[in-house]
């Protein structure tokens, strides 16, 4: 079938070099081709020598491809260039733009080329051009079974098809091994030299020359193509860009026919399947951090990382080697340091980075670059070396009110020579930087505020109901009691106190302090009992208190009639010492005082502890 | 309104209680990230990943509503399982994890914090289990003190059965339900203890939630009648019972019926009949409670002899009506789950497909000390702290335990529901034992420096306990003081709760005295004891209970080698077959392949008709032709084996075969255990029998193994296998994964028709039946 095109094509062309005059009086000297196969990329250098034979001055080029070919060119660029070796040196790049002119027929795709300044007449001019084009190995045939070799066929002209007279031609076509199937043998001029392959030198050939050559042959490239890749740059203020990847590949090589095994695949030493590609390397830029490998359900394990001051090679493994026509879906990410890649100008902030992917010789068959910007950039305009679909969105994401602005790029049929950097241009203020972090302070500063403002306030329905009111007293209540409970308390210590004085009497027999002791505890207990009146008044005059009062009365009660009996033991022990009776005799003494004492003070601690329990 | 209080409190000790609020505020904050962070080793190990079967169910679920939003979700008719049937998603799961973890994710990004679904779902259970840990502080609080609580709460935070349920990833209904299980208990015990209508309705809230979240809610409405029956039987009957208990059964009914997959189940099966019973029950004792207050005792005799005669009549009608209903059913009105629950080999003799889960089998004794490890030891002491003394909120921990013990020894999923029981038991026990020991070391300490001469003096003897009560006094006056500013003063009940801890606290410290020395060292060996259960937590949390399953790791020489086969070959399926086709595999697989793989299947693990997984099984167990016929008639255009053989991965289908026999024989008859044993016996090797070797399972396993080594040496079951050259003759290798974990085969294309008919005319004239010969083969 493809034979079958070729042919056709042939026929058209033939028709065109004979229906086409010449275009201008320009005459091209030299012309150098080298076609460089070893990717899945077709790679054509052309040094082309204009001469300006006419008599007018020129300030065009036009540049022609057979029209197969330009629908698969991803990439063009003409560059004029002086001198020759090693003192070659490129001027300028020139500017090319897709023409359409009406007297060359459809099957050529036209470009022409602006000259950076007229060529006079009997001028040279060199001129360099580079040219990428995609799909234009095809694989043949089209369906191997695993253990089967990759071919693909090249199909190109022998001649230089331009619109101008060709003094001298010569083609060199790069092929990724000595392994060729087949190559069409032109003439005596065609030579394969390892794996080269060479056409020509042919001279003087006329305008629109046309001699197809097919070449058949093995590749091993990888032939990676990504449906489509959307690149998500996000920057961030605080110092950080971030690169997030994500990629839908398939294998664009002959397709896989039949079983896949696992198996033959594994042998050793004669594995089976190198029509597949197990694995992908990405470049990164140097000093790229926090790099992660996945795809929609997880981390894929299997991938290796290099890195050095120079760039970073992330060595990708897909879950399963890719056979042709199987495809995959992953994700790669990594953050970069934002000094490296945000620069300032004018006033401006731009970030300068790289277009396409960092994938070594991967097709992008539409690559979506989306540029967040932080919230609050302001003036963007973007700068690309060559023609891309731009528009702008808005991203929310991390705490975002108004939204990042987000500039879209988009293009089609992407390879790795438009690996250019792009600048996006941006005026951004520091402030915006806080907004954030602020509001997030605010939140919580609420957060807190409205817990205290809940736990402080009475947010009760009804102040007036009778519930609410008998609750108000309640507390009230409770709170008088927490009051007695603690001046019971201190009376308790009180005691102590006097029992505790008793002791060092005992043990010092200094009468003097141990009646101080007493003195001074004396006050203190009448203190609080002056301080307990008002509170069981309180407490008797509640309704609701009704049920506790009369315990609460007998606490009190029972701790004045404690204290009594403490000061009575302790007036006794005290006398008893003033007389100098002995230890025994005064224990005998206050034995029973001790007893009841001890009674009273267990039942003043039930006491307490049941109001406890209210 | 708590102002006016803590300003009469002297300032330190108001000082000293707002540090014991906050301290203890802090110490359940740090419980919350204990819980949280020792959860996280699955993430740091291996990914952020969900683990396992059913998590990439309720992965996928959760996916789809936040897609589509919640009433999608409802109506949601899942065609890409159980095909040709389909599955009602929305009507036949519980959606309390989906929606909870939708909610999240919804609050989250519509605060524009870009999360993803996974990686909410992923880190719901953590959160969840410090949830949990929290609602464990509350239950134990009400039950004995804050003290207890928090020891409980520290420990369910790391006790490995829950852990291997919640650790980050496992994304499963047990992660919300236990939180939800322990607060409703935590609800149900605050209203018993306070009385209040406002709990009880946060109550049934809680149970609703429980319902939408676990099957295992029928263990709540089942316990909480179970306990309020043992109230009214040990006359421990009180209007905050009733409170507690009857409005929760209505609404809590009223709620569960919402739930699609329960819906008139609520009413209808005989796992809710002993709420309704105990219901009726408690109505009947509230009226005599009634009835007697109003009456004087001679009129109450008469009344009781009445009611008691009609009542008799009633009940008796009624039960025979409900024993009649129940009898018309053939499972008795239980559900399969439920039955062999009560009768644990019920299973296994009816319903293989129930008995072939692994988390339905009864533990092993060693699994109790995985699981809840030295808690084993603790809960004995929690039960008898428990019983000194006894209230409705300590008899429910009791009552509680003791059923978890039971179930839990019945099927290995429901130590789940015991573990939060044993934890609630050992804080118990640790906090009261620590009472009781620093108590008597603190006497001890305290009484020795104030008077030693003085010890065996009636008076000082008197004093220094005295003096230590008085302390703990204060100590308590504090607490209360603290509990009030903490609680908002408006809401000041007191905890009955708090009566009895305080009460035994000081009663404990007035008898039981111990020796300074035995006490300290026994404080050291509680203290080793629990650094003992720390060190086993983290090492089940980071070495058993965290590895997602469908990732595998194996550390040798090299280092770590990592298995990521299962991953491998559903990217393989989701991107390289077409959308629509049809993957048959064992059942276990079914989720996953259609979360990761999206495609459709035939079984999955929800495992709900039987004669469907029966058909997958019988067609595993068939002969290539028969199976692919099987398959065929199915749709099924890939067929997906999970194989170990090569790498030594031992839950492979080789291994999981007999089942796919015994469910496919279940169904259908040609099917026979007996042909697939040799003398009663599972073997692949050259013994076997030639059902077995000829069966298809046995051939895509094993297809083209053999040329590996030579030999064809299978490391599962460490032997060579029996058939080794064969080649398949309806099945095609499509994909085998890495190590040859999964292989996937493609069923070759149909016969042409043309050619078919062809050969059958010429066949007609020397054979009558033309299907016998296509039965024969297809592809000749």
């Amino acid at each position: 079938m493809k034979q079958s095109n070729v042919d056709l094509l042939l026929l058209l062309l033939a028709i065109v070099v004979l229906a086409t005059p010449a275009y201008s009086d320009l005459v091209l000297s030299k012309v150098e081709r080298r076609i460089d196969v070893t990717s899945q990329i077709a790679r054509v250098t052309k040094t082309l020598k204009v001469v300006n034979s006419g008599s007018e001055s020129v300030s065009e080029f036009i540049l022609t491809f057979p029209k197969f070919l330009g629908n698969n060119l991803a990439y063009l660029s003409v560059a004029q260039s002086e001198g020759k070796g090693k003192s070659k040196r490129t001027l300028a790049n020139l500017s090319v733009e897709a023409a359409n002119p009406k007297d060359i027929p459809d099957s050529i795709s036209v470009y022409s080329v602006a000259l950076p300044k007229p060529l006079d007449k009997g001028d040279t001019l060199t001129l360099d051009v580079i040219a990428a084009f995609t799909n234009v190995l095809q694989p043949f045939p089209e369906k191997i079974s695993q253990g089967d070799s990759h071919l693909v066929m090249l199909q190109e002209s022998a001649q230089y098809l331009s619109p101008y007279a060709v003094e001298s031609q010569s083609l060199s076509i790069k092929l990724p091994s000595a392994r060729i199937q087949s190559y069409t043998n032109l003439d005596s001029t065609t030579k394969l030299q390892g794996s080269e392959l060479k056409y020509g030198p042919y001279k003087n050939l006329p305008e629109y020359s046309y001699s197809p050559i097919v070449v058949h042959f093995e590749s091993k490239a990888a032939f990676a193509v990504a449906e489509k890749l959307v690149r998500e740059i996000e920057v961030s203020h605080w110092g950080n860009v971030q690169v997030t990847e994500h990629y839908n590949l398939v294998h664009r090589g002959a397709q896989l026919k039949g079983e896949f095994s696992r198996l033959d695949f594994q042998a050793r030493p004669n594995p089976k399947g190198e029509s597949a590609f197990r694995h992908l390397l990405a470049r990164l830029p140097p000093r790229a951090h926090s790099i992660y490998y996945r795809d929609d359900i997880g981390n894929i394990s299997t991938s290796q990382m290099q890195s050095d001051s120079k760039k970073t090679e992330v060595l990708l493994e897909p879950r399963f080697p890719l056979f042709g026509g199987w495809k995959t879906f992953f994700t790669i990410g990594y953050g970069l340091p934002l000094s490296d890649f945000l620069f300032a100008s004018e006033g401006k902030r731009f970030l300068d980075i790289s277009f396409g992917s960092p994938m070594l010789d991967l097709v992008t068959d539409k690559l979506i670059v989306q540029v967040v910007l932080p919230e609050g950039s302001k003036d963007i305009s973007v700068k690309t070396p060559f023609a891309v679909k731009q528009s702008q969105e808005i991203k929310y994401s991390h705490l975002d009110i108004a939204g990042r602005p987000v500039v879209v790029l988009e293009k089609d049929n992407v390879v790795p020579d438009h690996n250019q950097n792009i600048q996006v241009y941006y005026k951004f203020s520091n402030i915006h930087l806080l907004s954030e972090p602020l509001m997030l302070i605010s939140g919580f500063f609420v957060l807190f505020i409205t817990c205290i403002i809940y736990t402080r306030a009475d947010f009760s329905i009804s102040k007036s109901s009778a519930s609410y009111l008998a609750k108000l007293q309640w507390d009230e209540v409770l709170a008088t009691l927490q009051e007695i409970q603690s001046i019971i308390q201190k009376c308790l210590a009180a005691h102590d106190k006097l029992e505790a004085s008793l002791r060092d009497l005992s043990r010092t027999g200094d009468i003097q302090t141990c009646k101080a002791a007493r003195k001074s505890t004396d006050s203190l207990l009448k203190d609080l009992s002056k301080e307990v009146k008002p509170l069981m008044a309180f407490l008797q005059s509640s309704q609701s208190a009704s049920h506790i009062s009369p315990k609460v009365e007998e606490l009190v009660a029972k701790e004045k009639e404690l204290q009594e009996k403490l000061m009575a033991k302790h007036t006794t022990v005290v006398e008893g010492y003033e007389k100098k009776s002995s230890g025994r005799d005064i224990e005998l003494r206050i034995a029973s005082q001790q007893q009841k004492i001890a009674a009273l003070r267990q039942e003043v601690e039930d006491l307490l502890e049941f109001i406890d329990e209210i | 309104m708590a102002a006016p209080e803590s300003q009469n409190l002297a300032t330190p000790s108001a000082l000293r209680n707002a540090f014991g609020s906050v301290l203890s505020v802090l110490i359940l904050v740090l419980i919350g990230v204990l819980a949280f962070s020792i959860r996280l080793f699955s993430v740091i190990k291996y990914e952020s990943v969900i683990h396992e079967f059913d998590p990439y169910f309720n992965y996928r679920v959760t996916q789809f509503l936040s897609k589509n939003g919640i009433y999608e979700f409802w109506n949601w008719f899942d065609d890409r399982t159980w095909y040709p049937l389909g599955r009602v998603i929305g009507g036949t799961v519980y959606p309390g994890l989906t929606l909870t973890a939708g909610t999240i994710w919804w609050v989250v990004n519509s605060l524009n914090i870009p999360l993803s679904v996974e990686t909410v779902c992923v880190f719901t259970a953590p959160v969840f289990s410090a949830f949990a840990s929290w609602a464990t502080y509350l239950l134990t609080k009400e039950v004995k003190g804050s003290g207890a609580g928090l020891a409980a709460a520290a420990l369910l935070a790391m006790v490995p059965s829950y852990i291997s349920r919640s650790v980050a990833g496992s994304y499963d209904n047990e992660a919300v339900a236990i939180f939800a299980l322990i607060f409703t208990f935590y609800l149900y015990i605050k209203t018993l203890n306070t009385g209040s209508l406002f709990y009880a309705t946060l109550n049934a809230l809680a149970y609703f939630y429980m319902v939408c979240s676990w099957g295992g809610y029928t263990f709540i409405i089942n316990l909480i009648p179970m306990h309020v029956l043992m109230c009214i039987v040990t006359g421990r009957y009180s209007p905050r019972l009733y409170i507690a208990y009857a409005p929760f059964v209505v609404l809590g009914t009223l709620l569960a019926a919402l739930v699609p997959v329960v819906g008139f189940n609520a009413v209808l099966t005989s796992e809710h009949f002993a709420s309704f019973l105990v219901f009726i029950i408690i109505h009947v004792v509230a009226l005599v409670y009634y009835i007697k207050g109003n009456l004087s005792p001679k009129m109450f005799k008469v009344a009781v002899t009445l009611v008691v005669s009609i009542g008799l009549v009633v009940c008796f009608i009624v039960v025979a009506v409900l024993v009649a209903l129940v009898a018309s059913s053939p499972t008795k009105g239980w559900s399969g789950r439920s039955l062999s629950l009560l009768d644990p080999t019920y299973a296994s003799k009816y319903i293989p497909i129930i008995a072939s889960v692994s988390e339905h089998q009864p533990p092993t004794w060693p699994s109790y000390f995985m699981d809840i490890n030295v808690l084993a030891f603790l809960v004995p002491a929690g039960i008898v702290a428990c019983f000194s003394p006894l209230s409705d909120a300590s008899s429910f921990v009791i009552l509680y335990i003791v059923m978890s013990v039971y179930f839990s020894g019945v099927m290995v999923r429901l130590m789940l529901v015991f573990a939060p029981a044993a934890c609630i038991m050992s804080g118990i026990a640790l906090s009261q034992a620590f009472d009781v020991f620093t108590g008597s070391i603190k006497y001890q300490l305290g009484g020795s420096s104030k008077s030693k001469d003085d010890a065996e003096d009636n008076t000082s003897t008197n004093n220094a306990p005295k003096d230590d009560a008085s302390t703990g006094k204060t100590d308590k006056v504090e607490e209360i003081a603290k509990e009030r500013s903490s609680k908002k003063g408006k809401k000041k009940e007191r905890e009955p709760a708090e009566k009895p801890s305080i009460r035994s606290k000081i009663a404990k410290k007035k008898a039981l005295v111990l020796p300074l020395e035995a006490s300290i060292v026994a404080l050291l060996l509680l203290i080793m004891l629990g650094a003992f259960y720390v060190i086993h937590c983290v090492w089940a949390a980071a070495e058993a209970y965290s590895a997602p399953s469908i990732v595998l790791t194996s550390q040798n020489r090299d280092g770590l080698h990592v298995f990521d086969d299962f991953r491998e070959s559903y990217a393989w399926l989701s991107h390289n077959t077409d959308v629509d086709d049809k993957v048959a595999s064992w059942w276990d697989y079914g989720y996953q392949t259609t979360a990761m793989a999206n495609r459709t299947v035939i079984v999955d693990n929800n495992t709900w008709n039987n004669t469907h997984i029966a058909t997958v099984g019988t067609a595993m167990s068939s002969p290539e032709k028969a199976a692919w016929e099987i398959f065929n008639s199915l749709d099924v255009k890939y067929v997906l084996v999970v194989f170990g053989g090569l790498i030594g991965y031992p839950s492979d289908d080789i291994n999981k075969f007999l089942w796919m026999v015994r469910i496919g024989g279940g169904e259908f008859s040609h099917i026979k255990e007996a042909d697939y044993l040799r003398d009663g016996q599972y073997r692949i090797d050259s013994e076997a029998t030639p059902t077995m070797l000829n069966c298809l399972m046995y051939k895509l396993s094993y297809y083209r193994f053999v040329e590996t080594d030579g030999k064809g040496y299978d490391r599962v079951r460490r032997t060579e296998i029996g058939k080794k050259n064969f080649k398949l003759t309806h099945f095609d290798e499509v994909f085998t994964s890495h190590h040859w974990m999964v292989r996937i085969y493609k069923l070759k294309p149909q016969k042409n028709r043309i050619r078919g008919r062809v050969k059958k005319l010429k066949s007609k004239t020397s054979s009558g039946s033309f299907t016998k010969t296509e039965k024969k083969n297809p592809w000749i």
